[in-house]
């Protein structure tokens, strides 16, 4: 086995970075991902790429805001000390909407911000994962993986034809980690 | 991406069963109208036309409205279904008589408005002399108030005219210079139409009950016309879709339609609680006076709003591909509707007919009726222009449009 782990072909252009994804793909050649400085339309129908959990994520943290909300609330002036607010009786439910409601976004929207930096190894400390610095800046990466595709030839020969700028046999998986 | 071989002279033609249905939605809301005046029922029968020439001319104002936000935000995923707005303001000058004529009507003949506009509640030796009303009377006098209406109606219909016009031009000459003058008349339009539309809510629904105000009321009404008018919208071109008109748009535009209407109606239930809550929590007895009534007297509407307004949309239109889908949206569109016709109707009633509200023949009828008006002016002005703007400047983009 040879010590390369990824070819990367280098695309100046979204279309011939679509196009070499259908050439990959038309032959059978399995796709590790694509690094594009923007975000291009339909590229993740071509990739397959499983739509985001995120909303799923969203839910759930701003049902633990509400919850931790009306807790609070609830322990604080029901339970453990009744005050008299306008003759209202101590569980005035709507009183609490607005702290509820405050809290479900600020749970929701720190517990994303914390997700997105878990997800794209951006935490503060952690080093970013880039295949090809230039993919943040001006050009098209399709990430091949060298090890399970061995034709490194064809491949070579099928993201040129697509009109690859380069094409770069990378021994190390990510060029960032110094 | 790709090109398109869409047909851009496509016109729609109103003829068959949406014509027929529209005249006889028309003329039971007629028969309805008369019947409320025969069987004496004037102030009721006042109440549910102002409530429905305020909703028509609510829902083609805020057409307008949707028009110049687009404009002003120079979008495009929306310049291919452009002339649908366009015909809701086109028919603006027509729902506009039609108020002014039901509200000058009302206060000519005490039905609407008495709470301020009854004779001698500004006269000191009257044994009727209402101090507050009095205060008010300033700003809450006949001919100053329907002269409000009508300047304020009136500026929003030139500008309505104006920017359809506007199109008319660019689909005739090309080029840019009609789309920079839409920006720039949309821009004042918009701050206009942001000072006035508080002002129009408080003179049209609010002073019913004039000794209680609410300065979030205004608000409040925005929230609901703007939400009905983009359900109704949505209503229009997705039967259009059905019908087999405008195949170049998508689900990803009624996605983008979808959470219009999920984030209103939202955004409604936001402001109606905000101005729930302050009342609730300040307990001030002039100002729970207001949710008093709808609570002893409209226990159920009052109900029956929140469910139709905030749950239905919430729950409905959450999820990703219940906007995208036509039949949910327009299921959902359809209970947006409804429940601001319940918005409004717990909003008139206590102010005009206060605990001999019912709802019957008069309410379905007169409701019925502008329906078919809306429907029958609406689809007449869509008629006229094909049904989409071939030289908007953004029109690639719209076709095009990927969510």
């Amino acid at each position: 086995m040879s010590n390369i782990k990824y070819i990367l072909g280098s695309f100046g252009d979204p279309d011939d970075l679509m196009h070499g994804i259908e050439q990959l793909q038309a032959n059978n050649i399995k796709i590790h991902d694509v690094y594009t400085p923007m975000p291009i339309h339909g590229i993740e129908a071509k990739l397959g790429i499983k739509r985001s959990r995120l909303d799923i994520l969203a839910f759930f943290c701003g049902i633990t805001g509400t919850m931790s909300a009306f807790a609070l609330i609830y322990l604080t002036s029901v339970v453990d000390w009744k005050h008299n607010i306008g003759g209202k009786p101590a569980l005035a439910l709507p009183d609490f909407i607005p702290i509820m409601f405050e809290l479900t976004i600020l749970f929701c929207a720190f517990s994303l911000v914390g997700a997105y930096y878990a997800s794209t190894h951006l935490f503060p400390g952690r080093a970013p994962r880039v295949m090809d610095l230039r993919a943040t800046d001006d050009r098209f990466i399709i990430a091949v993986d060298a090890q399970t595709n061995v034709d490194h030839g064809k491949i070579d020969g099928l993201l040129k034809d697509a009109g690859a700028l380069e094409v770069k046999h990378n021994e190390r998986k990510y060029i960032s980690y110094e | 991406m790709g090109t398109h071989n869409y047909n851009f002279t496509e016109q729609f033609e109103f003829t068959g069963k949406a014509k027929t249905l529209s005249i006889i939605a028309i003329v039971i809301g007629i028969a309805a109208i008369a019947y409320g005046f025969s069987a004496g029922e004037h102030e009721r029968t006042f109440a549910n036309l102002l409530l429905m020439a305020y909703y028509f001319a609510c829902v083609c104002m805020s057409g307008l409205f949707f028009l110049a936000v687009q404009f002003v935000a120079q979008a495009g995923w929306s310049a291919s279904i452009l002339r649908v707005p366009q015909a809701m303001a086109k028919t603006l000058p027509i729902a506009a008589v039609i108020l002014v004529a039901v509200i000058g009507a009302g206060l000519a003949t005490h039905n609407l408005y008495h709470h301020w506009s009854a004779p001698g509640l500004t006269d000191v030796n009257s044994e009727n002399y209402d101090k507050l009303i009095d205060g008010k009377s300033a700003f809450l006098n006949v001919p100053f108030f329907m002269g409000r209406q009508v300047v304020f109606l009136s500026v929003y219909s030139f500008f309505a005219l104006l920017l359809t016009k506007l199109s008319n031009n660019e689909d005739l000459e090309g080029g840019l210079n009609s789309y920079r003058k839409s920006f720039k008349y949309s821009c004042i339009f918009l701050v206009i139409y942001g000072f006035t539309t508080p002002i129009f809510a408080f003179d049209t629904v609010m002073s019913l009950e004039a000794h209680w105000f609410s300065t979030m009321f205004g608000w409040y009404n925005f929230a609901a016309m703007w939400v009905s008018s983009l359900a109704t919208i949505a209503i229009i071109i997705i039967l259009l879709k059905k019908s087999g008109y405008m195949s170049w748009v998508n689900n990803s535009h009624l996605h983008n339609l979808g959470q219009f209407i999920f984030g209103f109606s939202i955004f409604w239930t936001y402001v109606w609680f905000a101005q729930f809550m302050l009342i609730y929590y300040a307990n001030i007895p002039e100002e729970t006076v207001y949710f008093y009534k709808r609570f002893d007297q409209y226990e159920f509407w009052f109900y029956l709003n929140l469910v139709l307004n905030f749950l239905s949309p919430v729950l409905l239109l959450m999820d990703r591909d219940n906007k995208r889908a036509e039949n949910i949206l327009l299921t959902v569109s359809i209970v947006v509707l409804c429940g601001h016709w319940v918005d409004y109707y717990q909003m008139i009633m206590p102010g005009t007919v206060e605990e001999h509200h019912k709802f019957g023949i008069v309410e379905i009828g007169t409701a019925a009726g502008f329906v078919g008006l809306f429907t029958f002016t609406v689809l007449t002005a869509l008629s006229k222009k094909p049904l989409i703007a071939k030289n908007h400047p953004f029109l690639q983009e719209s076709l095009n449009h990927h969510l």
